[in-house]
């Protein structure tokens, strides 16, 4: 825990600080305003706000432990956090929780997107109403309507190749190698494929296979894991983005121990589910983030956008309440303005104790 | 309204009606062998025990599932509600078993035996005491039970870590190669084809489901019969939540989500006359499954295929229950000139 | 089913379609209408004691909005269940004609061009249900489970993992606009049309008496001369091509499609049908009940979840209600059998 928190605090305070420098040089005589605009630090958030969080669904153990974060944050703030939800990972199934936050006067809605386009019409609806919208873990793709914030968890490019790079250090870079995904609509999930696809030009040796999709669902996921091994015997590595899918890899790995003479499992996954077979050598690395901090970084988002002292303004910086400040980055692609939570833990049986989501 | 999924064929049995029944399952073990063989010619390691194995275990918990739904589709009724049974039996026994490590591996087997017994008897209830339509008790039970769990689940998983070992075994291990979990499977189905025939309840059920009137001027307590259908319905949901469990070693509130569809396509397939049709229909569809990938076919066609199957296992069934229709007819026929 | 035994005795209501049986068989149903109304009002009183904007015209018009293409499926499916039938595979051919749709339409396709493609998708859907069923005589349960997998297959194999955007907007305001000078949904409208004509047919018209005539006693009916396959055949046609445009309907009031568009919610459609009265067997429904279970549905999840009461307990309220809605008039049946066998016992 220790490392991460240097890290990201050097790492936020060296983005910072070459924006500032940046913004400084480019507008010359204008630049007081700019600067004195990006790291000035207001009045503190309004009191009494009413967050809504808007998980894909509301049993996810992920988001679970990220909404218990965003209600830590608005507690030490002095407002509520409203959970709501549906069970099934659609958007259809988030629409009626954006009408209730609507309907409720909310000061902000944090979403977890089920997909990509759907939600915008009822989130532009949300904004037209004053409710200002901030996206976590999984993102919404309406460009300026609605404007909203990302609070992305890691370096979505960082995610991609970082995975890649674990894989590759342990298969000695080469051999083939699949990715085990969630679903197939998931809008982080294709993300991060793309970048894992483009750090991968730099193994010529190690080609990617094919990609599966588990859903999110031990069953699903275990059945196309299964016919991946039937499939290409010579399989040298296994990257699964996804809690569930690493987790129900490692459990079928576990149980099928010749399997790992030539196969490697890596990928994002939850420390506690890991726990065990990181000690017993099933999986030797993987990577995830605090889910906690995500929730708890994206309400003191919400509260700051909701009393006006955070804006999205690239280069803007916001306090994220005990986690430090952190910067508004440009928009990229179909990403709008967003904010990284840090880089990705790396776990391994040297610091998996210490954790405990 | 014919809400049977099967059309019943006739009770009465001559000797070709045996063998047409017959060729149902036989078309179907002829069907896994193919797409087997079509596999393994594309793919070499297809073959591989592992792969075998991978093929038995992929099946078992829908195979488990369809021969209670089997025994519930021949009374024409039908059973929604088997998903959310495994999903809450898997996370009550798993969270039994975190909070009380000590617990033997058969208590966890019973609890969760108990708790899909105890759903199934109320299904059985309510469809022949309140004379609801099963659909509707079993569709609400749907929404009731897995609501129920996710109340329970609030969240939570369970973690590997907190299942016994002796419990786990029984997903993976082996006995002489065999997997564990066919072999439970097998138990079950042969212990139910057994049943089926040999016991006057067995023959009942069957009796129930091709003519309810007969039946009931015949004397058969059909409520009494239907009942015990839908208990050993729920009672083999609720052991294959625990076989979950072993499974997976994990599960939230998704365990079990969208079983329900699953087995009833698999009895579709398999068919419903003689007792292994269940159990050969859910191992077609997951050989399939798992062949399209091991095949290098997109997972995309999977639905498609399956439903194209589904499709033509009912034409199927119907083509032969018209032809057995027609040799009943004509036996009769033979004998009326008195 | 083993209902069936006990209904097949004398005196029993399926018996006839005679007039007698017929008005007695009305005013049961008027009964479940009455109760449903009664529901309803109280759901909206309850629904204003959780929040005061509950009744105001804004969240009507999302009420209309959520539950506008699933009402508009359960109307095909009244009448198909009606006479005897079911068919699971509506929000199959909602996601299908979907992803149709969208990608013509990201193929270059003039949007209005690939809504008839949609709709035509619809109608060979049904047509395909309908052969299977009313020409070939397959249970439907079973085929409609197999067109569901097939139909939500074709649609991932045409789109799965993409989604499709840039639908032009006067369309796509749907989603967010009322019609103009009311606070009424687009798809609620439309759905309230719908079912005008739907009740006018199923209660004014022969042909509705021919559906509750074939859904009684199907034998009975083909003896009268009623064409029981050529209605059931079109009635699957036009479920299909229903279907096909609560699917364009969805596709535009999310500005957006993905294959798996609407999957699950064929039992939502079927309970929110059995709550208004249809019965399973056949024969017996409204258009009145299905139009009321659809708004008390409607009402009854917004308030719930404006009150924050978590879905899972949504779900055990809604399979309670579906239970309730079977059990109590079978209820006074069950009771007087209850009593008759043990009086016979002693």
């Amino acid at each position: 825990m220790h490392r991460l928190w240097t890290a990201r605090r050097t790492v936020t305070a060296a983005l910072a600080a070459t924006l500032v420098g940046t913004i400084a040089a480019a507008c010359g005589s204008s630049g007081t305003t700019a600067t004195s605009g990006a790291s000035a630090i207001a009045s503190s958030a309004k009191k009494g706000l009413t967050v809504y969080y808007i998980p894909k669904d509301t049993q996810n153990p992920y988001e679970v432990i990220a909404d218990q974060g965003g209600q830590t944050a608005l507690k030490e703030l002095g407002g509520k956090v409203v959970v709501s939800s549906g069970t099934a990972d659609t958007a259809a199934a988030q629409i009626p929780s954006i009408q209730a936050a609507i309907q409720a006067h909310a000061s902000a809605i944090v979403i977890a997107g089920n997909d990509p386009s759907a939600l915008c019409p009822s989130l532009n609806q949300a904004a037209a109403a004053g409710i200002k919208i901030v996206a976590f873990d999984s993102d919404v793709n309406c460009g300026t309507s609605p404007s909203h914030l990302f609070i992305n968890q890691a370096n979505t490019q960082q995610i991609g190749t970082s995975e890649v790079d674990l894989l590759a250090k342990e298969i000695g870079s080469k051999g083939q190698i699949a990715i085990l995904s969630a679903a197939a609509s998931a809008t982080n999930q294709n993300a991060w494929i793309v970048y894992m696809k483009q750090e991968l030009k730099k193994y010529p040796n190690m080609k990617l296979v094919t990609t599966v999709y588990g859903n999110d669902d031990p069953a699903t996921s275990l059945t196309v894991l299964q016919g991946l091994l039937s499939a290409y015997p010579n399989l040298r590595g296994i990257i699964s983005p996804t809690t569930v899918g690493i987790s129900t890899a490692a459990q079928y790995l576990d149980t099928h121990k010749s399997l790992l003479t030539q196969l490697t499992l890596t990928g994002l996954g939850l420390p506690s589910q890991m726990k065990t077979y990181v000690h017993d050598g099933t999986v030797k690395e993987f990577e995830l983030w605090n889910p906690n901090n995500l929730g708890y970084l994206a309400g003191y988002a919400a509260a700051g956008l909701a009393s006006g002292t955070t804006s999205l303004t690239t280069g803007s910086t916001f306090k994220g309440g005990k986690l430090g400040t952190y910067t508004v980055l440009a928009p990229a692609g179909a990403t709008g303005p967003s904010v990284v939570l840090g880089p990705p833990t790396v776990f391994d049986v040297s610091n998996i104790d210490q954790f405990k989501f | 309204m014919s809400t049977a999924v099967i059309t019943p064929t006739p009770t009465a049995r001559p000797r070709r009606l045996e063998s047409l029944l017959r060729a149902r399952e036989l078309g179907i073990a002829l069907a896994i062998i193919v797409v087997f063989g079509l596999t393994t010619l594309n793919n070499h390691a297809f073959a591989h025990a592992a792969s075998i194995q991978q093929l038995l275990t992929g099946a078992a918990l829908i195979a488990l599932l369809g021969v209670g739904e089997t025994m519930v589709i021949v009374t024409r009724n039908v059973d929604l509600s088997v998903g959310s049974v495994v999903g809450l039996s898997a996370y009550i026994v798993g969270d039994l078993f975190k909070h009380h490590h000590q617990m033997p591996v058969v208590a966890g087997f019973a609890v969760a035996i108990g708790l899909g017994a105890a759903i199934g008897a109320i299904n059985g209830l309510v469809t022949t005491v309140a004379r609801v339509p099963s659909l509707v008790v079993t569709l609400a039970m749907l929404y009731i039970v897995r609501g129920i769990d996710g109340v329970i689940v609030n969240g939570k998983t369970i973690d590997p870590a907190s299942i016994p070992q002796a419990f786990i075994t029984f997903g993976y291990r082996s006995l002489v190669g065999i997997p564990w979990l066919a072999i439970i499977v097998a138990v079950v189905v042969a212990a139910a084809g057994y049943a089926m025939r040999s016991f006057r309840w067995g023959r009942d059920l069957y009796a129930i489901g091709s003519n309810p009137d007969a039946a009931a001027l015949a004397g058969i307590p059909s409520g009494r019969r239907v009942f015990t259908a839908f208990l050993v319905s729920g009672a083999l949901a609720g052991l294959a939540g625990a076989l979950f469990l072993a499974i997976h070693a994990q599960v939230d509130v998704t365990g079990g989500i969208g079983y329900e569809l699953s087995v009833i396509a698999a009895v579709v397939v398999g068919g419903v006359a003689i007792f292994g049709g269940a159990a050969l229909g859910a191992l077609l569809l997951n050989t399939i499954n798992q062949a399209l990938v091991a095949t290098k076919i997109s997972s995309f066609w999977n639905e498609a295929i399956a439903g194209a199957l589904l499709l033509a296992a009912i034409a199927f069934d119907r083509w032969l229950s018209l032809r057995v229709a027609r040799n009943l007819r004509s036996a009769e026929g033979a004998h009326r000139d008195l | 089913m083993t209902s069936d035994v006990a209904t097949r005795t004398p005196g029993s209501r399926r018996d006839s379609v005679d007039g007698s049986r017929g008005r007695a068989a009305l005013r049961g149903l008027l009964r479940w209408e009455t109760a449903l109304a009664g529901v309803l009002i109280a759901t909206l009183i309850f629904g204003s004691s959780t929040s005061s904007t509950f009744l105001s015209s804004t969240n009507l018009f999302y009420i209309g909005l959520n539950m506008g293409e699933i009402a508009i499926m359960a109307l095909p499916l009244t009448l198909i269940i009606i006479t005897g039938e079911i068919d699971l595979s509506v929000a199959s051919m909602l996601g299908l004609s979907g992803t149709v749709m969208g990608v013509l339409f990201s193929h270059g396709w003039p949007v209005w061009l690939a809504m008839v493609a949609a709709l035509v998708v619809g109608a060979l859907g049904g047509t395909l249900n309908g052969v299977l069923v009313a020409k070939l005589g397959l249970p439907s349960i079973a085929v409609t489970i197999g067109t569901l997998t097939l139909f939500r297959g074709i649609a991932e194999i045409l789109l799965a993992p993409r989604t499709i955007t840039g639908f032009p907007p006067s369309l796509t305001k749907i989603g967010v606009a009322p019609v103009p000078g009311t606070q009424v949904a687009y798809s609620a409208a439309i759905f309230l049309i719908l079912a005008v004509v739907a009740g006018v047919v199923l209660h004014a018209a022969p042909l509705g008496r021919a559906l509750v005539a074939i859904g009684l006693q199907r034998e009975a009916a083909q003896f009268a001369g009623i064409r029981v396959n050529r209605i059931k055949f079109w009635l699957f046609v036009l479920s299909g091509v229903m279907c096909a445009f609560a699917g364009i309907l969805f596709t535009l009031k999310n500005a957006s499609v993905s294959y798996d568009a609407g999957t699950g919610l064929e039992l939502n459609v079927v309970a929110i049908v059995l709550f208004g009265g249809v019965s399973i067997f056949g024969g017996r429904g409204t258009v009145v009940g299905v139009v009321l279970s659809v708004a008390i549905v409607g009402c009854l999840q917004q308030a719930l979840t404006q009150r924050n009461v978590q879905p899972e307990v949504q779900n055990i309220i809604l399979g309670v209600l579906l239970l309730i809605s079977v059990v109590i008039p079978n209820g006074g049946e069950a009771i007087r059998r209850i009593r008759d066998r043990a009086r016979r016992r002693a």
